[in-house]
């Protein structure tokens, strides 16, 4: 008996230990908080801001680990939003949504299961009766399938029937949550109301458990946890630049005042630019929305008499070269040419040393751009903002711009950092981009198909024909995979248009030349052929061939 | 994407652009174009100071340096033919110079080495960076391209032939090297003695050539060992001398080679002043001193130290944002055209407008000592100028004066604290400064307990300390200190007269410690000893103790005089730069905080009721790519579109109200669609996502954290 009392005691001395140990785990943290503090408030960044804008913000919240996320919260917290209208999401809210996410339900499953497909049934007979009175306390996923129109819905219906377990469970849970209206509620509160703890390090402990398992529950998968719905289920048509252009034309821009208001405090900054330039520092301009028109306005207003070069670095063909050239085609007024980029940069500079009279003012919208944000484009330009007749003023967006520049760029380019938000939209800046939700118009990639073919023989022309004929029959077949030498030789032979192997392969080689076809080999070795265009721009191009 | 706009020439700025854009936002009444000639001096000043700074600074490593290069050549120029000297002769004479950390000011030092060696020892200098020499071969075609272009540069009126040979036409070689190394060398001797007298004088016969590594450690060690042993072989006929300038530790060179090439070389080691010291000679020179009249405010010198210690080590960035401070403090403060000295600024005062008058009345500090002053002072004050003016000549040459006792105060109580255990105060004098600036110093904790520590001193340290207190006052400019200095010179002859007195005193102890050492009787003893300890206890403070605390007392008064925080001084305005977050928003930006905040409390730059929500979210209403952001920090590393654009019609939808559903839905529908999609590239645009492969129409994300 002694012994296990022994025993006990060392075993509470150790826990004792375990918790003291916690306890100045804590301690040095909260020590190193302090120690955070104290290099914030060394930066001064705790003093209050005459802009009030948000330096007030820790780099915690900024940069924080990635956390697990369920593929329905989005979805929620739409719902959350449309549902409070003004008001603000409370973050404990969605809190508790999570830990209702997180409790067990496999063991209901197949009942739930059961009550879904039974609860679609029911709605869609609502449907049917066209009574669509929505309440408004409807969860989102539920008043979605009442918006949507009835073939639509069978499709969807029939589609969570099939689709993976996981997004079954979700849209259960949905339905759980929306229903069980007594029920839920008071589990969730019970839930959120976080149970009573004793001693900051218990607290903290949990804490960090938590991080820790979120840490790596995160990383653990690589699966994708997301719906597989894609766009085309929601039949929504791929619109192109134009439509697109018309479109937002149409939607009023929100808060036009306060954003010429906004612009309007930035534009008192005119002058003063135009005399730290003068005084030897260059301007960056950062915050959210386009600065495009902002540094325009700067442009006309004050540079109208003063020889400027303007650089879109958000076109995408854009490079240092012709920033060079353009400077010293135009401005330096050069004929010829350079053998490199740096023998052209040394030849700016002498001008520019040499020549005091001269003066030139740099625009350069987006200098963060994918085409001129690497290293070496970034140190050329560095090298020419040092110059001091030479005025640069530019505009970044990215989040991570500020990591092109090291040390030595930074000192170089000598900026003084401008903070100008202007919420407004990047219409130029983003309708030069691939987004993946603009199609594509292709008229490019088919008058340069058209001008290719139109110098080539008629044969020629034949033989590309009938490979695109063959690529269109299949374009429903996903794993399509080309069409192979043999089978396209043999039918050329058969269409009369190569009399032997070697004509043909002479033939690709051309194609391939002018990067018409990509040849590919497949698993057992043979050559297959493909045009590297969609079918839309392939179908076109076939239609026009055929006016001819 | 790029486009050239010319004016027409007719309509051509004239010069003084600058001083143009000074004017055009402030009035004319304001003195803008006199401020302007007064920034633009005082910069002057300032610039060609800290350059003189420099300069003295490396001038004792140039030197050396110089004097090292010498001696290397001169030793090869004597032709001996012993043992050791052969030896020695395949050796690379290599001076390695250690910098310290920060790339950005070695630059200027590089620079002005360049400049020194090119007027005292060779026209023949390359200097190489390890981002240009990837390769033996790059590095040879850098070395090559320099050292020819320098001996153009040199003389390139006499051989224009020579200009057309361009590096490419020769071969990259050491023996095309040496080559031209020969035929340069005979040129120079073979050249009229008369024209060349000068240069001849400077240079020798053979001058060196000398190659500097910027970055010794960034170069890889392939290149480096192969060019060193391919210099070694060809030491005899090329007087090559190699500088290293090494950022950590002299012991890289031993790591980065092996011993085979290490012993090629013949290091002489350098050493430079490191940028700390550095920026106290800079803050000492430009900042605590009365000549220049603009000052730095506590915050703004705290904000600009700690760029420095956190951010870059660097003195040049240092005094870009000084200079900052002085356009700003110009450009905001329209009495800034007081700040000058003072035998200009009372002129000005004179000539002051009435505008300027009124700005003087509306500064806070002046405010305060009107109210201060009794009342008919106070109405003559505030409605006849004359009146204002002959006080603002008077309060700023108090202004002055306290500027003068405080810097020498200050230098004083240096010498006391930076000597503490612990440094309570600091150990830099600008540390000092920052506190003393910040607030009243002698309420902080830290500087009781310093006056404690100060009161343990020793009599050594206490009399060498105002031995150099007596020196600063002396050399000091201000004229009340002849009677401070009357009173240190006087505690000093009272250490004196102690020492005398510490001998007699000394006797006495001796005596009863003799008497001590007599009674051999334990019981006595005991009695003796106890009486002893009592009597030390009970003891009055001595001499030399009471003298101390006089000292310390002393001291903590000038404090007190003198050492008032400048923001307690009537018209501190017009001299002191106070605007610290002007500074941090310019120099120290923080462009990723801005977007956050801007996306998630759009409240902060747009002023519309609809977007004011309390606890941090965010309402329905806010701008679309405010929405789409919201949404898309719910989800994990991938987003599916289809879900996204669901969501967000629905919040959109909301927002708009239950009449958009009556307007035909399909139009409305096909708007929303096109406003996601341009939020969505937007977002795109701004590093957030990017579009993904890995499952048809999703994007992936590319931050974490959801807040």
């Amino acid at each position: 008996g002694v012994k296990v009392r022994k025993d006990k005691t060392q075993l509470t001395v150790s826990v004792k230990g375990f918790v003291k140990k916690l306890e100045n785990i804590s301690d040095d943290e909260t020590q190193e908080i302090l120690e955070e503090k104290n290099y914030v408030a060394a930066l001064g960044i705790c003093a209050q801001d005459p802009m009030g804008n948000g330096s007030s913000v820790s780099g915690g919240e900024v940069y924080s680990f990635q956390t697990p996320k369920r593929s329905s919260k989005m979805s929620e917290l739409a719902s959350e939003l449309a549902q409070t209208p003004g008001q603000s999401v409370a973050p404990d809210q969605s809190e508790s949504l999570e830990k209702t996410d997180k409790t067990p339900q496999s063991s209901k499953s197949v009942l739930m299961r059961c009550l879904f497909l039974l609860l679609i049934h029911v709605f869609s007979l609502l449907l049917q009766s066209k009574k669509k009175e929505l309440v408004s306390t409807t969860p989102y996923r539920l008043r979605k399938r009442l918006a949507v129109p009835d073939p639509c819905l069978e499709s969807e219906s029939e589609y969570s029937a099939s689709c993976s377990e996981e997004e079954d469970e979700e849209d259960q849970k949905a339905v759980s949550i929306a229903l069980s209206g007594q029920k839920t509620p008071g589990k969730t509160k019970a839930a959120s109301t976080p149970p009573p703890r004793n001693t900051l390090a218990k607290k903290n402990e949990e804490r960090m458990n938590n991080l820790v398992e979120e840490y790596f529950e995160a990383h653990s998968s690589s699966k994708v946890l997301t719906s597989d719905r894609t766009l085309q289920k929601l039949r929504k048509r791929r619109l192109n630049q134009q439509t697109l252009h018309d479109l937002l034309k149409k939607a009023p821009l929100a808060y036009a005042a306060e954003i010429k208001e906004l612009n309007q405090q930035h534009e008192s900054l005119f002058s003063k630019w135009m005399l730290q330039l003068h005084l030897g520092f260059n301007i960056v301009l950062y915050g959210l929305g386009s600065k495009h028109d902002l540094l325009e306005k700067f442009r006309t207003s004050v540079l109208q008499d003063s020889v400027h070069l303007v650089v879109n670095g958000y076109f995408p063909s854009i490079t240092v070269r012709s920033i060079l050239n353009s400077i010293t085609e135009e401005v330096l007024d050069h004929i010829g040419t350079f053998r490199s980029p740096l023998d052209q940069l040394g030849f700016i500079i002498k001008r520019f040393k040499e020549d005091s009279s001269l003066e030139l003012y740099v625009l350069i919208h987006n200098l963060d751009s994918q085409m001129l944000r690497g290293e070496r484009s970034q140190q050329i330009l560095a090298q020419l903002s040092s110059l001091p007749s030479i005025y640069l003023i530019a505009s970044i967006d990215h989040i991570n711009a500020p990591l092109m520049w090291d040390q030595a760029k930074l000192s170089l380019y000598n900026w003084l950092w401008y903070e100008t938000t202007t919420f407004s939209p990047y219409v130029e800046e983003t309708s030069y981009e691939n987004s993946l939700l603009v199609q594509q118009s292709g008229s490019l990639a088919l008058s340069s198909l058209t001008h290719v073919l139109r110098s080539l023989t008629h044969n020629a022309r034949g033989i590309f024909k009938l490979l695109a004929h063959y690529q269109l029959e299949n374009k429903d077949n996903p794993s399509y995979p080309g069409l192979s030498f043999q089978d396209f030789y043999q039918q050329c032979r058969e269409a009369f248009l190569v009399n032997s192997d070697l004509t043909l392969r002479a033939q690709l080689t051309e194609f391939r030349d002018h990067k018409l076809i990509r040849t590919k080999r497949g698993a057992d070795g043979v050559e297959y052929l493909l045009i590297p265009v969609d079918d839309n721009t392939l179908t076109d191009f076939l239609e026009k061939e055929d006016e001819d | 994407g790029c486009f050239v706009f010319k004016p027409s020439p007719k309509k051509k700025r004239m010069s003084q652009k600058a001083a143009i854009d000074f004017r055009e936002r402030n009035n004319e009444s304001e003195d803008a174009e006199l401020r302007f000639v007064t920034c633009q001096s005082l910069w002057n000043q300032i610039k060609s100071e800290t350059e003189q700074i420099q300069e003295d600074l490396n001038k004792q490593l140039f030197d050396n340096l110089v004097g090292f290069l010498r001696r290397s050549h001169s030793e090869r120029q004597q032709k001996t033919t012993e043992w050791t000297c052969q030896m020695k002769s395949r050796e690379i004479p290599t001076a390695a110079l250690v910098l310290g950390v920060n790339v950005t000011d070695h630059d200027l030092t590089f620079k002005s080495l360049s400049e020194v060696l090119q007027n005292n020892i060779t026209p023949y200098i390359a200097l190489l960076e390890a981002k240009y020499c990837a390769g033996i071969k790059n590095l040879m075609q850098k070395l090559m391209g320099q050292l020819m272009n320098c001996y153009i540069d040199v003389d390139s009126l006499e051989d224009e032939d020579y200009v057309h040979i361009s590096q490419n036409r020769i071969r990259c070689s050491m023996t095309s090297l040496i080559s031209w190394y020969e035929s340069v060398t005979k040129k120079i001797d073979s050249e009229t003695p008369s024209k060349k007298r000068t240069s001849s004088s400077r240079h020798w016969q053979s001058p060196p050539v000398v190659v500097i590594f910027k970055d010794m450690e960034s170069f890889t060690t392939k290149v480096l060992q192969d060019f060193i042993v391919i210099c070694s072989q060809h030491i005899r006929e090329l007087p090559l001398v190699l500088i290293f300038g090494i950022a950590t530790s002299p012991m890289i060179i031993h790591s980065l080679l092996p011993h085979s090439v290490s012993s090629l070389l013949c290091i002489e080691l350098f050493q430079s002043l490191s940028c700390k010291e550095h920026l106290s000679t800079i803050i000492d020179k430009l900042l605590l001193t009365a000549q220049f009249p603009f000052k730095l405010g506590g915050k703004v010198l705290q904000v600009l130290i700690n760029i420095f210690l956190y951010h870059d080590f660097s003195v040049q960035n240092f005094i870009k944002g000084y200079q900052l401070c002085i356009v700003e403090h110009f450009y905001s403060q329209p009495l800034s055209v007081l700040c000058c000295q003072l035998v200009d600024a009372k002129k000005r005062v004179n000539s002051l407008s009435h505008d300027q008058c009124e700005n003087i009345r509306r500064l806070p500090s002046f405010r305060r000592y009107v109210e201060r002053q009794v009342s008919e002072k106070q109405i003559a004050l505030l409605t006849a100028d004359s009146c204002l003016k002959e006080t603002t000549q008077k309060l700023l040459e108090d202004l002055h004066v306290y500027h003068e006792n405080y810097i020498s105060v200050l230098r004083c109580l240096h010498v006391f604290t930076s000597s503490l255990p612990k440094y309570p105060l600091g150990k830099q004098i600008r540390e000092l400064h920052c506190a003393c600036l910040e607030d009243q110093v002698w309420e902080t904790e830290e500087y009781e307990s310093s006056l404690q520590l100060a009161r343990m001193l020793s009599k050594s340290d206490l009399v060498t300390m105002l031995q150099q207190c007596v020196e600063i006052f002396v050399s000091s400019s201000g004229k009340e200190f002849d009677k401070t200095v009357e009173k240190l010179k006087e505690f000093l002859t009272q250490f004196q007269k102690l020492e005398a007195e510490a001998f007699q005193e000394r006797d006495v102890s001796v005596s009863s410690q003799k008497e001590l050492q007599k009674k051999t009787d334990l019981y006595h003893l005991q009695k003796t000893l106890l009486e002893l300890k009592e009597s030390r206890r009970s003891k009055k403070l001595t001499k030399f103790e009471m003298l101390r605390f006089e000292v310390v007392d002393y001291i903590d008064s000038l404090v007190r005089n003198y050492l008032v925080p400048a923001d307690h001084k009537t018209l501190h305005e017009i001299v002191y730069f106070n605007t610290a977050s002007v500074l941090r928003e310019h120099l120290n930006a923080a462009p990723r905080i801005a977007l956050h905040t801007a996306l998630n409390n759009p409240y902060c730059y747009l002023k519309n009721q609809a977007l004011k929500s309390d606890g941090g979210g965010i309402s329905n209403k806010a701008p679309d790519i405010c929405i789409v952001y919201r949404l898309h920090l719910e989800c994990g590393r991938l987003i599916n579109l289809a879900d996204w654009l669901e969501a967000f019609s629905t919040v959109v939808m909301a927002a708009e109200g239950p009449n958009a559903d009556a307007a035909s839905s399909d139009e409305v529908d096909d708007i929303i669609h096109a406003r996601f999609i341009r939020a969505v590239s937007e977002l795109e645009l701004l590093g957030f996502i990017k579009p993904s492969k890995q499952k048809t129409d999703h994007v992936a994300r590319l931050t974490w954290g959801g807040c």
